[in-house]
């Protein structure tokens, strides 16, 4: 295995070029990661350069993978939730509910309604927090250092607050069952959820205003990776970047899992597909997330959380398959599960969201310098847990 | 020193100290870590530099990209196989003297994903580990603590004698065995100067608690 050990060689020069030694022509094969401080985790990417200039970029990666599916296949199935958190460690909480909603296909459960509205108010926080969070790396990528991502972990911190007061863990949840959630809603805790949603109005005009007019970073991210219509839907790309291409796809009105064809948002669409409208599109699915959030918190009825019918122990679906996704802070996630009877699932697979969207990382980054290489994976927004599983 | 004369001293406005207590004073206050982040717990490691938590305070918030300039490691997250050998020769390429917190529970033993085919079940295989934390992941405030656990370690080296840190014993090893990939896996499997498969005494032929054979 060949890693880090020669992290920069020189190739051969083309024929074109040889005999000239000004050293025109040249390329430089340059492999930056694993360990570097903006791949978003232990990834790495072989960048092959002509002067400053990506000509070939092949990403690598596996440094974190953890056997997840491996792993859920000798676990029951209610096993595999804690494992699910650790998928996409930023949001632990719309890991729970795609690989809940599979399940509840493969055995036909009901969600009661109260449960359906804890599941959307915390899915959307999840959003929040995500969306909140990346454009804090991305920024930081760019060289602004600190400022945007400590505004975005001061939201972070409160919510946190709020999910550890509700499911007992700041980043692995471990919240939903099937057929509902773990836990009711403490004492008071909608009048804390209330408190705070009234607050990021403010955050978000601050956050918007802090940046979105920002000289630097529209020269950085303005005509920066451009992914046209086409190849996004042909790479098979979905969620945020998708939607910054200008693609009308959101799994939230398409499937209406859950209840959300209940509330009314809208879904932004970008015109140019460049970083800057991958940027600009999470500042805009913030704000559709708030009115969701508000609407969810001010409509949650009373009720049961978790249907009663539903078996914790010995929890053996029939024979079958079925296919459970949502949309995700980061795109499509989705579980497919096969059921052979047993207390364990024959097959789980997780259709990661990040994995399909790096896959158009080369494609993006052939032609710009490389210090826009890390900017535009920044927008893609990755974490290397659901990348590798 | 005479503990007594020192605060006799201090009211006056004059302070006595030893070069020792000087040196790790300096070293404890100013741990910069190097900014390498596995999986999970690397989150956690943010936001314990971030304005909430705030590791400024200890004189850790500098996150060093180059492990030349970084005087600790903090191992947050999942060590694969893929990726211990990269864990080591990161290690071989900080200065002494350099310090490793295990953080989180993959760090210490391979966690959750202990059963898989591709993770390492503890990185202080490899390393000289200093302080672990455990928890899945660990709170920022464990980390706090960890770190205050460190300079605690740090306060009580002492720069003579045989038990002085490694970093200043010249025939010490400063450099680990990178493992590479074998025909089924890692190889070496571990570093035995740094750790060895603990020893289970199980005496057949004892008694159980209750005093029965």
């Amino acid at each position: 295995m060949s890693t880090a050990t020669e992290p920069v060689r020189i190739l051969p020069q083309s024929p074109a070029n040889s005999g000239s030694d000004s050293g025109e022509g040249q390329l430089l094969e340059v492999s930056m990661g694993p360990q570097h401080p903006s791949t978003h985790g232990v990834f790495r990417m072989d960048v092959v350069l002509d002067g400053e200039r990506v000509v070939r970029l092949k990403p690598v990666f596996g440094y974190l993978h953890r056997n997840h599916e491996k792993i859920a296949e000798h676990e029951t199935y209610l096993g595999s939730m804690p494992y699910t958190d650790r998928l996409d460690y930023i949001c632990s909480l719309t890991n729970n509910w795609a690989y809940a909603l599979a399940v509840e296909k493969l055995a036909g459960i009901q969600v009661p309604e109260r449960a359906e509205y804890i599941r959307i108010i915390t899915a959307e926080m999840t959003r929040f927090l995500n969306h909140a969070a990346l454009i804090g790396f991305l920024t930081q990528d760019m060289g602004a250092s600190g400022t945007p991502l400590m505004y975005a972990f001061r939201e972070r911190e409160t919510i946190l607050d709020l999910f550890e007061s509700l499911t007992g863990a700041r980043m692995m949840c471990n919240y939903m069952r099937f057929g509902g959630c773990r836990v009711d809603l403490p004492a008071g805790w909608l009048d804390q959820a209330k408190k705070f949603a009234a607050t990021l109005p403010r955050f978000l005009e601050e956050f918007e205003r802090l940046l979105a007019t920002n000289e630097i970073l529209m020269a950085r991210t303005q005509g920066v990776g451009v992914l046209s219509k086409e190849f996004a839907v042909n790479a098979g790309v979905t969620g945020p970047v998708l939607r910054a291409s200008g693609v009308n796809y959101d799994v939230r009105k398409v499937d209406k899992y859950g209840i959300y064809d209940r509330f009314a948002f809208k879904v932004p669409l970008g015109e140019h597909g460049d970083t800057y409208d991958r940027y600009m599109i999470r500042l805009l699915e913030m704000r559709e997330s708030l009115k969701i959030l508000n609407q969810a918190l001010r409509d949650i009825p009373e009720g049961p959380i978790v249907d009663p019918k539903t078996k914790i122990r010995g929890f053996k679906p029939k024979p079958g398959e079925a296919y459970g996704r949502i949309e995700a802070p980061k795109g499509e996630l989705g579980f497919y599960l096969i059921s052979d009877g047993t207390a364990n699932p024959y097959r789980y697979r997780v259709r990661s969201s990040c994995m399909m969207n790096l896959t158009v990382l080369e494609d993006l980054c052939i032609g710009h310098n490389v210090a826009d290489v890390v900017v535009i994976l920044g927008s893609i927004d990755i974490v290397m847990g659901e990348v590798d599983r | 020193m005479d503990e007594n004369l020192k605060s006799e001293l201090r009211k006056q406005g004059i302070v006595a100290t030893t070069l020792q207590e000087l040196y790790n004073w300096g070293r404890k206050n100013s741990l910069w870590p190097l900014n390498f982040g596995l999986a999970c717990c690397a989150i956690e490691m943010i936001a314990a530099s971030m304005a909430r938590y705030d590791m400024a305070r200890f004189g850790a918030e500098v996150f060093r990209p180059s492990p030349r300039q970084a005087d600790l490691m903090i191992v947050a997250g999942t060590v694969t196989k893929k990726m211990a050998p990269q864990v080591v020769r990161l290690y071989n390429q900080m200065a002494e003297p350099k310090y490793v917190i295990s953080m989180g529970a993959c760090a210490i033993s391979g966690g959750p994903f202990k059963q898989g085919y591709n993770v390492l079940k503890g990185i202080d295989r490899y390393i000289p580990v200093d302080v672990y934390i455990p928890g899945c992941p660990p709170r920022p405030e464990a980390l706090i603590d960890a770190l205050m656990a460190l300079q605690k370690i740090i306060d009580k080296q002492s720069l003579t004698g045989a038990d002085r840190p490694r970093h200043l014993q010249a025939d010490a090893p400063s450099e680990f065995v990178v493992p590479e990939f074998g025909a089924h896996d890692l190889e070496p499997s571990q570093n035995p100067e740094v750790w060895q498969p603990p020893l289970v005494n199980i005496s057949l032929g004892g008694t159980d608690d209750a005093g029965k054979h």
